[in-house]
C-alpha cells in the first residue's frame, strides 16, 4: 500500500493553471487533459472532478457534491479527489 | 496495408508546424536538415490556416509553432490566431531572438497557449558561443520574464551535449529562477546538424549516466516546484527510443515549404515520397501518402525486429538513425544492443574531438 497524499484544505478552491485544458475530442475518443507540449487522457472518474476545479468551488463543496451525485461515501470520495488533484499539482497540471 | 483500414488508422495528436527554416540561430546540433528551405519557398498565411483546419479534423490536439525562428515569420500573430481558431492547443517553440515583448502580447491575445524558450547553457558566454550569437543570453531571459509577467506557462528546454552536461543542476535553477513550469533536458539526438558536429557534442558514457542520476536526484528535489522531463542519449541506451510514438502513428511535421513528414528528419532517408499539402489535404497526406506509409505498423520490419517482443514499444526504434548508421531505413536501431551492427556505435560514440562547431546556416547556394 502506498503512503496517502498530503490532504488538501477543505477550503481551497482547485482550478486548472492558464495553459491546461480539459476538452472533448472525438477523434481521440473522449476527454483529454491539454498540457503544455503533454496530452493526458483522462477516464471518466478524472473527468467528473477535474471538470468541477474551477475555482469557484471549494474542495469540501466538490466532494460533497460528488458524494451526492454518485451516491458514495464521502471519506472514499475524498481519498479519490486528493489523490488525483495532488497527483496533478505534483505534474504542475491543478493549482490547489 | 487494405485501403478501407481508415477505422484503424491511428489519430495523430500533436503536428510540428516549422514555420521558417530562417533563424538568427545557428545551433551546431539544430533538428533541421542540412538542406533548408530558403524563405521564398516558405507557405503562406492562408494554407498554414487550411493546414491547422485539417489537422484539427484528423485529431490532432496540439500544434507546435516552431522553426528556424517561428519570429522570423512576420505573419506569426495571424498563425497562431489560425491555429487558435482552429481549436488546436497552440505552443510556441523559440529561441526568444526576434520574438519582441510587443508580438509576445499580441500573441497571447491571439491565444497562445504556452511557451518554450531553448537555453544553451546556464553561463552567458559558453550559451552566446554555442548558439553563435552575441547577446543571445541576454535576451531569451528577458523574454522569459515576458512570458511570465503575461500570465502564460513557461517551458525551459535545455540541450545539453559534452560543452555543458556538467551544468545541468545550474541550468534547472535558471529554469526556476526564470520561474519556468518545466523544463526539458534533451540529450542531443544525433541527426542532420548534430550528426555533422557529433564528434564536438558527444559526452562519454561516464557523463551521460552521471547525468541521468543528477536528473533524478534534482527531480525529487524540486518536486512539486519544476516539472524535469528528459530526453536521454540514446548512443548510450540498451533499447532504441520509440521515435515520434511509432511512425505515421502520433504525430506529423509540416515543412516551411509544405512537405508533410512522419518525423522531422525524416528526409534524409532516399527514396521516400512526401506529398506537401499544396497539392493534398493533410488527411489524405497522413492516410495515404508514401512516406507515411512505409514505415507504419510493423509489417516492414527485419530480424530482430520482427520477432521481438518489443516490437509494439518501441517500433524498431529510429528509422532516421537506421539509415544514418547503417545505410538501410529498414534496419534495427543500431542503438538496440540486439542490433547487428551495435558494437558501431558504441565505436562512434567514443570518437571525440575539438574541431569549431560547423554552425547551421541556410546556404546561399
Amino acid at each position: 500500500m502506498t503512503e496517502a497524499p498530503p490532504s488538501i484544505a477543505n477550503d481551497s478552491r482547485p482550478r486548472l493553471p492558464r495553459g491546461v485544458r480539459l476538452v472533448h475530442n472525438e477523434a481521440q475518443g473522449g476527454w483529454v487533459l491539454l498540457a503544455p507540449e503533454r496530452v493526458f487522457k483522462a477516464d471518466a472518474i478524472a473527468t467528473e472532478i477535474v471538470k468541477r476545479c474551477t475555482g469557484a468551488q471549494t474542495l469540501a463543496a466538490i466532494v460533497d457534491d460528488l458524494a451526492k451525485t454518485y451516491s458514495a461515501p464521502r471519506e472514499r470520495i475524498l481519498a479519490d479527489v486528493t489523490a488525483l488533484l495532488r497527483g496533478l499539482a505534483d505534474k504542475k497540471l491543478m493549482e490547489l | 496495408m487494405a485501403a478501407d483500414s481508415s477505422e484503424n488508422l491511428p489519430k495523430p495528436l500533436g503536428l510540428l508546424a516549422e514555420l521558417t527554416h530562417r533563424c538568427p540561430l545557428g545551433c551546431p546540433y539544430c533538428s533541421n536538415p542540412l538542406a533548408l528551405d530558403p524563405g521564398r519557398s516558405e507557405l503562406d498565411t492562408p494554407t498554414w490556416a487550411r493546414v491547422f483546419d485539417e489537422a484539427a479534423a484528423l485529431g490532432v490536439l496540439q500544434v507546435h509553432l516552431s522553426g528556424g525562428e517561428p519570429g522570423a515569420r512576420r505573419d506569426l500573430v495571424e498563425i497562431t490566431a489560425a491555429a487558435h481558431s482552429a481549436g488546436l492547443y497552440t505552443n510556441l517553440i523559440t529561441s526568444a531572438v526576434g520574438i519582441t515583448a510587443k508580438t509576445l502580447d499580441r500573441l497571447a491575445t491571439a491565444g497562445l497557449d504556452h511557451v518554450q524558450i531553448s537555453i544553451q547553457d546556464s553561463e552567458e558566454k559558453s550559451a552566446d558561443h554555442i548558439a553563435g550569437y552575441d547577446g543571445a543570453w541576454v535576451r531569451k531571459q528577458a523574454l522569459a520574464a515576458e512570458v511570465v509577467k503575461l500570465g502564460l506557462p513557461l517551458t525551459i528546454n535545455v540541450v545539453v551535449h559534452c560543452a555543458n552536461i556538467s551544468r545541468i543542476e545550474t541550468m534547472v535553477d535558471l529554469a526556476l529562477s526564470l520561474r519556468a513550469a518545466r523544463v526539458e533536458i534533451a540529450h542531443v539526438q544525433y541527426y542532420g546538424w548534430a550528426l555533422k558536429n557529433r564528434a564536438r557534442l558527444m559526452p562519454s558514457r561516464e557523463q551521460v549516466e552521471q547525468a541521468v542520476r543528477q536528473v533524478e536526484t534534482l527531480r525529487q528535489k524540486h518536486h512539486g516546484r519544476i516539472v524535469i522531463d528528459a530526453v536521454v542519449p540514446d548512443y548510450y541506451a540498451r533499447y532504441p527510443k520509440p521515435c515520434v510514438g511509432g511512425w505515421g502513428r502520433r504525430s506529423l511535421n509540416v515543412t516551411p515549404a509544405g512537405r508533410v513528414l512522419p518525423c522531422h528528419a525524416a528526409e534524409i532517408i532516399p527514396g521516400l515520397e512526401f506529398w506537401n499539402v499544396r497539392e493534398h489535404s493533410l488527411g489524405d497526406i497522413w492516410r495515404s501518402s508514401p512516406a507515411f506509409m512505409a514505415f507504419r505498423g510493423t509489417a516492414w520490419m527485419q530480424e530482430p525486429c520482427r520477432s521481438c517482443a518489443r516490437r509494439d514499444i518501441d517500433f524498431g526504434g529510429c528509422r532516421c538513425q537506421a539509415f544514418a548508421l547503417t545505410g538501410d531505413a529498414r534496419a534495427t536501431d543500431p542503438v538496440c544492443h540486439l542490433a547487428p551492427n551495435h558494437d558501431e556505435v558504441v565505436a562512434l560514440a567514443a570518437l571525440q574531438d575539438d574541431m569549431p562547431y560547423a554552425y547551421r546556416r541556410i546556404s546561399s547556394s
